[in-house]
């Protein structure tokens, strides 16, 4: 059994929280740039352009991107032969505590009825699962609500699974229109049962472009639904444009032959996403 | 680019078009979901406002805390939507702009058409950048609220675009 001290996961997931509110994802910023020689209207080359200038003078002064800073989820993958020493749970959530005090970052985090503020931006959400192996894999993902917001899902019919999925997200990001600061990061979930979707919709907004799906139907689908939202005008800030979405991401997993149960959950152009392994 | 002196007049506002892009320079003030809810609170009880609204402008954000020796923390725009059945109430008592990101209500549109007022949208996310525009920020009222308190800014070339000008012509209205 390998053992990490609680005070190194603390230190790591404060760290993590920081960087991800200071820098943006390296994969957005290449998509992004991009994004910005294909546009050719003036108001999206614009919006672009004050998102390229944001995250620079965001990095040089060490200012959050935005200024929502996020309700912290936070990704474990523990390794069976790992055992933490101070708790795992506590030492995230110390993390989160000291990470939003340092960084000087809005504490957004209230009760759901009361709106009572917690005054420290916990408690993080955590999801945590188990692998092989000694190592403790640890991605913070701050989720601003404007885009989390617009996050749906959907138990379909299972008639034309293909036609009903697309329909679902072209629709929902239809209506989430400039709410969720475009160019946005579509993560899609298939599968499963109504969370067990959601769940994947959301691990899957942590992929990557290059981390494109195995399986040939799901990859020709990220594929022929990023060309789709892009076909709907919506573009930077929400102001008209080729450049929707940057990227579609889909994960799946066997359902029941009942059932179709799908989610979206959309990340912002400053979508964040920060990983260590320990 | 129009550069923008505020207050807001009706010259102004009559001489801006959906879609402009301006650079504002003045006083605003900022307000966000629970500040709204007090506003409109105070409004429907004929108590007094802790602000005066007429012609003054409203911008939909909650500010990161600063850090020593800074004016503001980042302080992007929030989704205006949310604030769509506050509006018609404050637009009522006299305010005439907003900034904030997306779309608005039928009903807002139609209620900035009638008093005449303009609702402006700033780059969403951009916080760090807008913050850069603020040279003064200070505390007008509900401190408790935090990040949701009213503050004071003065800003100085603060870039927005005309979202929904005062004829009711809405930038989000191309499809």
């Amino acid at each position: 059994m390998r053992i990490i001290k609680k005070d190194k996961i603390v230190k790591a997931v404060k760290d993590l929280c920081i960087k991800s509110n200071f820098e943006i994802d390296k994969d957005i910023e290449r998509l992004m740039e991009k994004a910005y020689k294909e546009e050719n209207d003036i108001l999206p080359k614009e919006v672009i352009r004050d998102i390229l200038k944001n995250c620079s003078i965001a990095k040089d002064k060490k200012i959050p991107m935005c200024q929502d800073t996020g309700l912290t989820v936070v990704f474990v993958k523990k390794g069976e032969e790992v055992q933490v020493d101070g708790g795992l749970e506590e030492a995230i959530q110390d993390g989160v505590r000291k990470g939003y005090r340092e960084g000087y970052f809005r504490k957004s985090i209230v009760d759901p009825l009361t709106r009572k503020n917690t005054e420290d931006n916990t408690p993080a959400t955590i999801h945590t699962s188990l692998v092989k192996g000694d190592r403790l894999k640890i991605t913070v993902v701050p989720r601003g609500f404007g885009s989390e917001n617009m996050g749906k899902a959907s138990m379909l019919d299972i008639g034309n699974c293909v036609k009903e999925v697309k329909k679902f997200v072209l629709d929902s990001v239809k209506e989430s229109g400039g709410n969720s600061c475009p160019p946005v990061v579509i993560g899609i979930g298939i599968g499963g049962t109504l969370e067990k979707a959601a769940l994947l919709a959301k691990e899957s907004l942590i992929n990557d472009s290059e981390d494109s799906h195995k399986n040939v139907t799901v990859r020709k689908l990220e594929k022929d639904l990023l060309k789709e939202i892009n076909k709907l005008d919506i573009g930077p800030g929400g102001l008209g444009g080729k450049t929707t979405a940057l990227r579609v991401t889909i994960k799946t997993y066997p359902t029941h032959i009942a059932g179709l149960p799908v989610a979206i959950n959309i990340g912002c152009w400053c979508h964040r996403v920060q990983t260590v392994i320990l | 680019m129009k550069k923008i002196r505020l207050p807001l007049d009706e010259k102004i506002i009559s001489g801006l078009n959906a879609g402009d892009r301006v650079l504002l320079t003045g006083i605003i003030y900022t307000a966000r979901d629970a500040t709204h809810k007090r506003l409109a609170d105070c409004i429907k009880n004929k108590k007094k406002l802790p602000l005066e609204l007429r012609n003054q402008m409203i911008y939909y954000t909650g500010p990161a805390p600063e850090k020593p020796k800074q004016i503001i923390g980042s302080c992007g725009p929030t989704t205006s939507s949310r604030m769509d059945e506050y509006t018609p109430s404050l637009l009522e008592k006299g305010l005439k702009g907003m900034i904030g990101k997306g779309d608005r209500s039928k009903e807002v549109v139609s209620e900035i058409k009638k008093h005449k007022a303009i609702y402006f949208i700033a780059p969403g996310g951009c916080g760090a950048l807008l913050s850069q525009t603020v040279k003064k920020c200070d505390l007008v009222a509900y401190g408790e609220l935090g990040c949701e308190a009213i503050y004071k800014l003065e800003i100085k070339d603060f870039p927005a675009i005309v979202g929904i000008d005062c004829n009711g012509k809405n930038i989000y209205n191309r499809r």
